[in-house]
């Protein structure tokens, strides 16, 4: 079983703001989803790739262009900030 | 018979032959949505206006000759996770519900190329996490079948919609059976493509490595349309890949030849017997139409669930990370009632509570395991052994294609189930994905079509799983046993 630390650890890595029922929920939900998935353990892989890709492209890769949006696509982005300062978006100090 | 009620082949012939216009099949589709939608809530967005602009276009082009092909005209619903530029699209989530597309996903513009009419956007899981839509931010969708049980999920509004005739058909997405599920559950045809045949550009992002978009139909041939229409390489989505189309001629309805593997670990204890004997039955028919039928393995099919219940999760955890009430969607920033409790704060409170706000718990739930499973000390434990077990679980499905062509199971272990069900406990909903993980675990394709009712009169759905990039075999087994079959027939009485 996890911890209550634990589990407010990963809120704050996650950037979830979670009351304290929500984590002890969260602690017993995720506690029984990580026994169930810990049945892999059992299956032995030794000398198993781990899969990085299902079809088997690696490294595709195209020309770094910048493509130029329309008026349209300009408008309907700034629109959505939820902060703005002369069609710029406008964010809260990261050192206050 | 009427309009809405038609498949795309039917529908696309009346165009052709000028039978009836695009604008009143638009039309038979928005009345029946507006007759049924308190029953099914089935749309999150209606386009009542767009979608009759579009059947006066197609109509216009139809007037003087210029058809676009088989699909101009045709009515679709869309998924709220894939963007249409300049409408709502919220995955169904909280944290979007005040967003517009500035963009148009890859597949709309292939399907505004084919002059198709966009209806509206249907309801789902939010974004897409989930098996019955029930954690939807807005509303639960209705089994046409019977209203008290859900339609299956996530892509559960896309289903609904077809089933019921408010469209004629429609576009979901897949992670780990989010459009067969759903078409199993409504008795309707749904396919989850081979990884990287359908470009993901402009789909909200759920589990890059898993993730699919694919058609609903009313029938085999109906899906295949939508998929050679929206097949296809796209510089914009980078696992997307040039492929041929492998096309089978369609022996009259004869499968001679056809070698079909069915899997024992896909019959448990523990499933629905009636689900089982139906599985069967539709076994014995591919039989009796000439497949060869020979028992197989795929042993690590047990862990397919855990697989997916650890990558996804961890992928998730980085998917959502752009919804941090910064650039777009809800944002504490500008909730007013939020900026009257609290005086001051800091960005970190910004990213934290739009984010504990906007999300709702199975979201929230599985950024957590994702977080948690990729901190430090626990990938080994967890992604990386996931990730060797998916390998394991590929390498099952690549030996049984060298003895069979194609694999017959059951969708689900269970018929649709009660709305209320299983909200608390995440594991049960979880195994109502059992059959169908393993496919996007390895990035195989797979079909869905009707096989069989319960005694419940509840639908039951046979999958037939594909060699990678061998959409074609499946259609050709699905429409010669469909063909063989009344059941894509019946409809839901509502």
């Amino acid at each position: 079983m996890l911890s209550t630390e634990e589990v407010k650890k990963v809120a704050q890595l996650a950037r979830l703001n979670l009351s304290e029922e929500e984590l002890e929920l969260y602690r017993g939900q995720l506690s029984s989803i990580l026994d169930y998935v810990g049945q892999l353990k059992e299956v032995n892989t030794d000398g198993v790739e781990p899969t990085s890709q299902v079809t088997g492209l690696a490294n595709v890769t195209r020309e770094d262009i910048v493509e130029k949006a329309s008026v349209d696509e300009h408008e309907r982005i700034i629109s959505q900030f939820p902060q703005k300062e002369n069609g710029y978006l406008k964010v809260r100090g990261v050192f206050t | 018979m009427n309009l809405n009620q038609l498949t795309i082949t039917e529908a696309s012939a009346g165009l052709e032959q000028k039978r009836f216009s695009a604008q009143e099949l638009a039309q038979a589709c928005l009345q029946r949505i507006q007759a049924t939608e308190s029953t099914l809530n089935a749309f999150v967005t209606i386009l009542s206006n767009e979608a009759i602009e579009q059947s006066k276009q197609s109509d216009a082009r139809i007037a003087n000759g210029q058809r676009h092909g088989v699909l101009d005209g045709i009515p679709l619903a869309i998924k709220d996770v894939i963007l249409i530029a300049g409408t709502r699209a919220t995955g169904s989530s909280k944290i979007l519900s005040n967003y517009t597309s500035t963009y148009d996903a890859t597949v709309i513009g292939k399907l505004r190329e084919a002059g198709t009419v966009f209806l509206g956007k249907t309801n789902c899981d939010e974004f897409a996490m989930g098996a019955s839509t029930e954690n939807s931010a807005f509303q639960t969708t209705a089994n046409p079948w019977d209203t008290s049980r859900v339609p299956g999920g996530s892509s559960g509004g896309s289903a609904a919609a077809v089933a019921a005739d408010q469209c004629v058909a429609a576009l979901g997405s897949d992670t780990g059976g989010s459009i067969r599920q759903p078409a199993a559950f409504t008795s309707i045809v749904g396919l989850k493509p081979t990884y990287g045949r359908v470009s993901r550009y402009g789909l909200m992002p759920m589990a890059a490595s898993h993730n699919t978009i694919g058609p609903l139909a009313k029938t085999v041939e109906d899906a295949e349309i939508l998929f050679k229409t929206i097949t296809g390489k796209d510089p914009r989505d980078s696992v997307t890949v040039d492929r041929e189309a492998t096309s089978y001629k369609l022996q009259a309805t004869s499968l001679q030849g056809i070698r079909i593997g069915v899997p024992k670990e896909y019959f448990i204890a523990g499933m629905d017997s009636e689900i089982e004997q139906s599985v069967h039955a539709a076994i014995a028919q591919l039989k009796e139409l000439g497949a060869q039928v020979k028992e197989i393995s795929l042993p690590h099919t047990k862990y397919g669930l855990a697989v997916y219940y650890v990558i996804v999760p961890c992928e998730v955890s980085a998917d959502v990370a752009r919804y941090d009430g910064i650039r777009y969607g809800y944002s504490i920033e500008s909730d007013l009632e939020y900026l009257k409790d609290h005086k001051s704060f800091s960005l970190l409170d910004v990213y934290k509570d739009s984010r504990a706000r906007g999300f709702g718990p199975e979201v929230r739930r599985r950024i957590m395991i994702g977080t948690y499973a990729l901190s430090a000390g626990y990938y080994d434990a967890y992604y990386a052994k996931a990730q060797k077990v998916r390998t394991l679980i590929r390498r099952d499905f690549q030996e049984a294609f060298q003895e069979v062509d194609c694999i017959a199971t059951p969708t689900a272990p269970i018929p649709p189930f009660k709305i209320g069900e299983k909200v608390d406990d995440p594991l049960k909903m979880y195994l109502a994905d059992v059959f169908t993980v393993s496919l996007n675990v390895a990035g195989v394709p797979g079909l869905v079509l009707p096989c069989g009712f319960t005694k419940g009169n509840l639908p039951i759905g046979l999958q037939l799983i594909g060699n990678y990039f061998d959409e074609d075999r499946l259609f050709q087994v699905g429409a010669a046993y469909e063909q063989s079959t009344q059941w894509h027939l019946k409809k839901p009485t509502l």
